[in-house]
């Protein structure tokens, strides 16, 4: 199908950081620049046409042979990530979801765990394309210099890292999936910030996620740039019969989960290969499948990121700060006209 | 019924008396500590290969010899260690290990459920329910064809992995539709729904000779629905 998207303008100075927060979108397209990812519009030559699209792998299907079987990419590619685009289009044509970029949707249709009907294939055709990406031909072996320090760093050695991981994906029960993400810690409280951010506060972790769940609906804070963003954003989320209304209860400042690299552990994407033996899929996938340079790629832009977004709320509560006192200075202003002039001076 | 036993868990208290199930068609070994029952797999009633074409003989032995096989193992494993739990008076590992035993003892109790509703076609598998069954299916759906499309919708919507069961809510003596999520029994619905036919949608039910269209397994698997176990079941809870 070829389908063409146009996002919704939503890179209005009104929430500069609106793009940097849909930076998630940069996952499916390692080569945009920070800038192009601000004002991100597809540009379509024929008639707009909103519709997520069926990304194919950045390698044919036999290429992950003998690791991952030319058949299991044409049924689980061909048929069960075709079949989650098709049904997502199908349910958002004619809504406000319709013309969305594919993060916002799922981030609209999460619903705090109750799930809105276009979530799970929504979700699912997001976790597709990431697992894709995810491995490469001729994939395994260790990851960068940078990364492995990071790896070290947080996990204590590769080979630790490699053992929480392949423990996350098996014992993940039923269909989910397992994720290594970078985690930004913020402190949980509302106003607060973390008054001295250092780099070591950015961790490495690992996470597991049932069906359709990924980590960026972990993401609280996205419901606070809601908040700082204007009555345009909310009006976009709040489609009748379909969205709760937004309530500024949903704003809460949390931890960012930025994925890095993920494994599918539905059933379907190993049977034809694997049969039960999810473990020794999972091996294989360690060992054979996966790209560190993606993983690499995407950690560069989550600390850009999340240094980003740092920015922001410093300048967010400067100006917060600066209004508080624009408005204590006025009431000063009312009292002092009381006293007796010459004591001001 | 030794089903309902196992699966309640009113009786986590006292932890021996949950393990002390009666274990009609479980196939229950002993072991020799402080009476701790544990389980072993069941033989299957037929055949790996007779209930092609609906399944094939290579889904049936992976199902039975690997999957199940692989939830009593792991059931029993959870069995002792939550048995030393509770004889050291160790709370939070008691209530950690709940979840393996809900995955695995789930697993057991519903694949043992399973195996008992298929049925060769030689030996009654997809004849339909007479009887008190039959007569309540239409009573309650309008018609055998109504509960089957309902159960496979159903089924079908189903996300990840789950069951989809037509069960006899004992409380209200009515017939239910209802699915689950992952191995969770039926009596997690109710304590008082009782299975009285489950089907099996985790994918590896299916894939390898369905691959992505659960419908179509669906639609076949009733060809070998052994509904005269679920009339017995039924005639007996009912009573």
């Amino acid at each position: 199908m070829v389908a063409t998207a146009t996002a919704i303008p939503l890179s209005s100075p009104l929430f500069p950081c609106h793009g940097i927060h849909r930076g998630r979108s940069p996952f499916r397209s390692l080569q945009w620049t920070l800038t192009q990812r601000l004002f991100r519009r597809r540009a379509s030559l024929t008639t707009i046409t909103a519709s997520v699209d069926l990304k194919p792998p950045s390698y044919p299907l036999n290429a992950l042979e003998p690791h991952m079987s030319k058949e299991t990419l044409e049924y689980h590619w061909g048929k069960h990530h075709r079949t989650y685009v098709e049904n997502l289009n199908k349910q958002i044509v004619g809504t406000e979801l319709d013309g969305m970029i594919l993060e916002d949707i799922i981030l609209a249709t999460y619903n705090k765990g109750v799930f809105l009907p276009p979530f799970n294939n929504a979700a699912q055709v997001w976790n597709h394309e990431f697992f894709w990406e995810s491995m490469k031909p001729d994939g395994g072996g260790k990851p960068s210099e940078e990364l492995l320090e990071l790896i070290d760093r947080d996990f204590g050695s590769f080979e630790k890292f490699i053992n929480e991981f392949k423990l996350a994906a098996s014992t993940q029960f039923g269909s989910g999936w397992a994720w290594l993400v970078y985690k930004a810690n913020r402190l949980n409280v509302g106003n607060a910030v973390n008054p001295c951010p250092s780099d070591t506060d950015k961790k490495l972790v690992i996470v597991k996620s049932p069906n359709a769940v990924n980590p960026l609906v972990w993401d609280y804070s996205v419901s606070d740039l809601i908040v700082v963003g204007s009555f345009y954003v909310v009006s976009i989320i709040y489609y009748t019969g379909w969205c709760t209304k937004y309530d500024a209860s949903m704003s809460s400042h949390g931890d960012s989960l930025q994925p890095l690299l993920t494994i599918d552990v539905w059933e379907h994407a190993y049977y034809l290969d694997f049969q039960n033996r999810r473990p020794d899929y999972i091996t294989t996938f360690m060992e054979k499948l996966v790209s560190w340079e993606a993983v690499s790629s995407r950690l560069e832009l989550a600390k850009a990121w999340a240094t980003e977004r740092e920015m922001q709320e410093e300048k967010r509560k400067r100006e917060e700060e600066e209004a508080e006192l624009a408005e204590n200075e006025a009431v000063e202003m009312y009292v002092e006209s009381d006293t007796d002039d010459s004591e001001a001076e | 019924m030794a089903m309902r036993a196992i699966a309640s868990r009113k009786t986590l208290g006292g932890g021996l008396a949950l393990l002390g199930l009666r274990g009609s068609g479980l196939g229950l070994a002993q072991l020799q500590r402080r009476g701790l029952q544990t389980f072993t797999l069941p033989d299957l009633p037929y055949d790996y290969s007779a209930l092609e074409p609906a399944i094939s003989a290579e889904i049936m032995k992976l199902h039975h010899q690997k999957h199940h096989q692989t939830y009593v193992t792991n059931y029993n494993k959870a069995l002792e260690q939550v048995n030393d739990a509770i004889s050291k008076g160790d709370a939070p590992a008691v209530v950690k290990l709940q979840s393996a035993l809900k995955f695995n003892g789930g697993g057991h109790i519903n694949h043992s459920v399973f195996w008992k509703n298929l049925a060769p076609s030689r030996e009654g598998g997809g004849e339909p329910p007479h009887g008190s069954l039959g007569w309540a299916i239409d009573t309650h759906f309008g018609s055998l064809e109504a509960l089957i499309k309902k159960m496979n919708t159903e089924g079908a919507a189903l996300q990840g992995s789950g069951w989809v069961w037509l069960g006899l809510d004992k409380e209200f003596k009515k017939l239910v539709v209802e699915t689950t999520p992952n191995q969770d029994p039926l009596v997690t619905k109710g304590a008082s729904v009782v299975p009285l036919i489950g089907i099996d949608v985790w994918e590896h039910a299916y894939y390898l000779q369905y691959k992505n269209v659960r419908p179509d397994y669906l639609k076949n698997i009733w060809s070998v629905i052994n509904w005269k176990y679920a009339s017995e079941v039924y005639e007996k809870e009912s009573a």
